[in-house]
């Protein structure tokens, strides 16, 4: 991938934005805007949609999944991905019916979830830096892997006992009406961006993106980190699972199935260029409350998923392209 | 140019097929054999259309999306009009498929736009187009005329037309990567997009092109599908985009662009092929095959990076511990 330090999205400043032009053509302006004009027009279009505990209650749709881009995010600003979110949280969930069945309860089956994850993430890691392969291809084949498990173990039954604490975590609120899994994704949205951009560690996880060959001899362990964040994206996604199951009550071979994808859009659209080196943990937060409430307006109107994923398919493709289109336009005209 | 990987994935294919055959000695009859390859034709073709894609350094996610909407079209055009001649079909497929490969070429060329996040953000809009055209319907064999339905049963010489189309498809793919200089200069911008520039190989034109070819294959693919499989609706090989790259990474295309070849391509798909049909044969359930294409996608893999490093002609000390940085760091 080369050639896109040309557009601004992708630009690494060296100072605070100066000018209201240059604050105004920040990206996360531009997702403030977007997410502005969803709330707007769904508010229009359906009476339902501005309403406190609706509102609430669609966070159930995206949490999860906005916990696995967390850890999307930080792998793609160093140049990795992980496609095998989607599988871990297959594979998580057939470990946590398991031990359910053999009577472990809601403690232990979050420790069966984080566990598992992690050494998923581990594996990973242990592939892309340990051999030096690309994390394309080894999480395009730890996908296949990870839940082909599930399905040899699953074939086309179903896990459903779970314990009632479980389920009332995964379907519940804190309070009268904020859910648990949003909760979660805020707190760890908050960790995740202070490391990220109040920590060295944070520092050197940019500068890998940057350019790693440089980091490497500025003394920054570099395989180190990424093993670390394959660690974090599995460990993500163990937690996300953890939620899931107990949301739905179930697991079948087929869960999740299609996350990594949508994780890895809300990571795009959060700013996050796919090039590695830059981006920001709140532009991904804006970039997965654009995402959810536009599907959360459109459910409400009744439209059917896939040409909801349509929408959202066009929305990021011109979310990328407009400003590229606009300062070629502009250039012109000079 | 020497051929070791290929050979030594013959030769696992062949062992396998001997296995299965011991085992299952209906496995191995000549019938049997060809139904397998019948059944991964359309790997091949798709298979060799992503290597000119990971040629360049780029990927193709929207491979089967675009193949599934391009036979809904072909569907509803033959419901339509049933008396539409099959030429017209077939040109309306390659047509329609490169259609929408130009879309992805124009937004990765053109704009620059990373290939993985158009591919990305077509292959959900493509996919939904079929339920929005079809508005949610499913056509079966009843909406497509006798004609759009004979194109896959057809035989010449024994072989079911499938072979022959992705033989042709093959034959075209070989002269194309060897022997013109548009083929090669696929190979020079993924091997070194600035040796490339500075040869005068623009990388944009490449991309135009290698998307659009991608496109069309995947079109002519649909219709190939949808007719032998007499149905088009909104999920058909859904996720099938991953198999095919599976394929390509199994045959030994590098991901980062510049290495592959079309015996390797196509034996990449046939160990695919052969993979899903041996496993029901010898009383193995099906749910096996996707724990045993992801073992063998990272067998693949660490065993092509060995081999891609003792690759290329490295004389001095220092070149090679900078190549070899230079793999670590990647």
């Amino acid at each position: 991938m080369s050639e896109v330090t040309a557009s601004t999205r992708y630009r690494v400043s060296d100072h605070a934005p100066r000018t209201l032009a240059d604050f105004l053509l920040r990206w996360e302006t531009i997702l403030v805007a977007l997410l502005v004009l969803t709330v707007a027009v769904n508010s229009i279009l359906t009476p339902y949609f501005l309403d406190r505990d609706n509102l609430l209650d669609a966070t159930f749709n995206f949490s999860e999944k906005a916990m696995i881009a967390l850890g999307m995010a930080l792998l793609i600003i160093v140049r990795d991905i992980d496609l095998s979110v989607a599988a871990i949280v297959a594979l998580v969930s057939l470990l946590m019916g398991l031990a359910a069945q053999a009577g472990a309860d809601t403690g232990v089956l979050l420790l069966v979830a984080l566990a598992t994850g992690s050494v998923c993430g581990m594996v990973n890691g242990a592939l892309v830096t340990g051999l030096a392969l690309p994390s394309i291809v080894v999480t395009i084949g730890t996908m296949s892997l990870f839940r082909g498990i599930a399905q040899v173990s699953l074939g086309d039954q179903a896990l459903t006992k779970y314990p009632e604490a479980l389920l009332s975590i995964g379907q519940g609120y804190i309070g009268a009406n904020v859910p648990y899994s949003f909760v979660t994704f805020l707190l760890l949205a908050l960790v995740v961006a202070f490391v990220l951009h109040k920590t060295p560690l944070g520092r050197r996880i940019f500068a890998i993106g940057a350019n790693p060959e440089a980091s490497k001899f500025s003394g920054i362990p570099v395989a180190r980190i990424r093993f670390g964040l394959f660690v974090v994206s599995g460990f993500l996604s163990g937690l996300a699972a953890w939620f899931l199951t107990g949301r739905i009550g179930s697991t079948r071979p087929n869960i999740a199935q299609g996350w990594e994808l949508e994780a890895v859009t809300m990571v795009i659209l959060g700013g996050v260029s796919i090039a590695g080196g830059s981006g920001t943990i709140p532009g991904v937060m804006l970039a997965v409350f654009v995402l959810g409430l536009t599907t959360f307006g459109m459910s409400l109107m009744n439209v059917p998923g896939i040409v909801i994923s349509v929408l959202l398919g066009l929305l990021l493709i011109t979310v990328l392209a407009a400003p590229i289109v606009a300062r070629r336009w502009l250039a012109r005209r000079r | 140019m020497t051929y070791r990987r290929e050979i030594l994935l013959a030769v696992i294919i062949l062992a396998i097929v001997v296995g299965v055959g011991l085992r299952a000695p209906a496995f191995v009859t000549p019938s049997s054999l060809i139904g397998v390859v019948t059944d991964t034709s359309l790997l091949f073709m798709l298979t060799l259309a992503q290597m000119a894609v990971l040629l360049t350094r780029g990927i193709d996610l929207s491979v089967a999306a675009n193949l599934a909407l391009t036979g809904m079209v072909v569907a509803l055009a033959s419901r339509a009009a049933p008396g539409i001649p099959i030429a017209a079909i077939i040109v309306l497929a390659v047509g329609f498929g490169a259609a929408l490969g130009l879309i992805n070429a124009v937004l990765i060329a053109g704009l620059g736009i990373p290939p993985i996040v158009v591919t990305l953000g077509t292959l959900a809009v493509y996919r939904g187009m079929i339920f929005v055209i079809a508005h949610g319907a499913w056509l079966t064999s009843k909406d497509m005329s006798p004609a759009f339905l004979a194109v896959p049963k057809a035989e010449f010489l024994g072989l079911s037309s499938l072979i022959w189309i992705a033989a042709l498809v093959s034959v075209a793919a070989w002269v194309f990567l060897n022997h013109t200089s548009a083929g090669r200069a696929l190979y020079a911008v993924g091997g070194n997009p600035v040796a490339a520039r500075y040869c005068g190989i623009d990388l944009a034109r490449q991309q135009l092109r290698v998307y659009t070819i991608s496109g069309a294959v995947a079109g002519l693919c649909g219709y190939l599908w949808v007719s032998r499989y007499g149905i088009a609706y909104s999920d058909i090989a859904i996720g099938y985009e991953l198999t095919v790259i599976a394929a390509c990474v199994i045959g030994g295309v590098s991901i980062a662009g510049g290495v592959g070849s079309v015996p390797g391509a196509l034996l990449g798909a046939l160990f695919l092929g052969v993979i899903v049909n041996a496993l029901p044969v010898i009383n193995v359930s099906p749910f096996w095959q996707m724990a045993i294409s992801g073992a063998v996608i990272l067998a693949a893999v660490i065993v092509n990076s060995r081999s891609e490093r003792q690759t290329g002609k490295l004389i001095l000390p220092e070149a090679r511990r900078k190549a070899a940085n230079a793999a670590g760091g990647a």
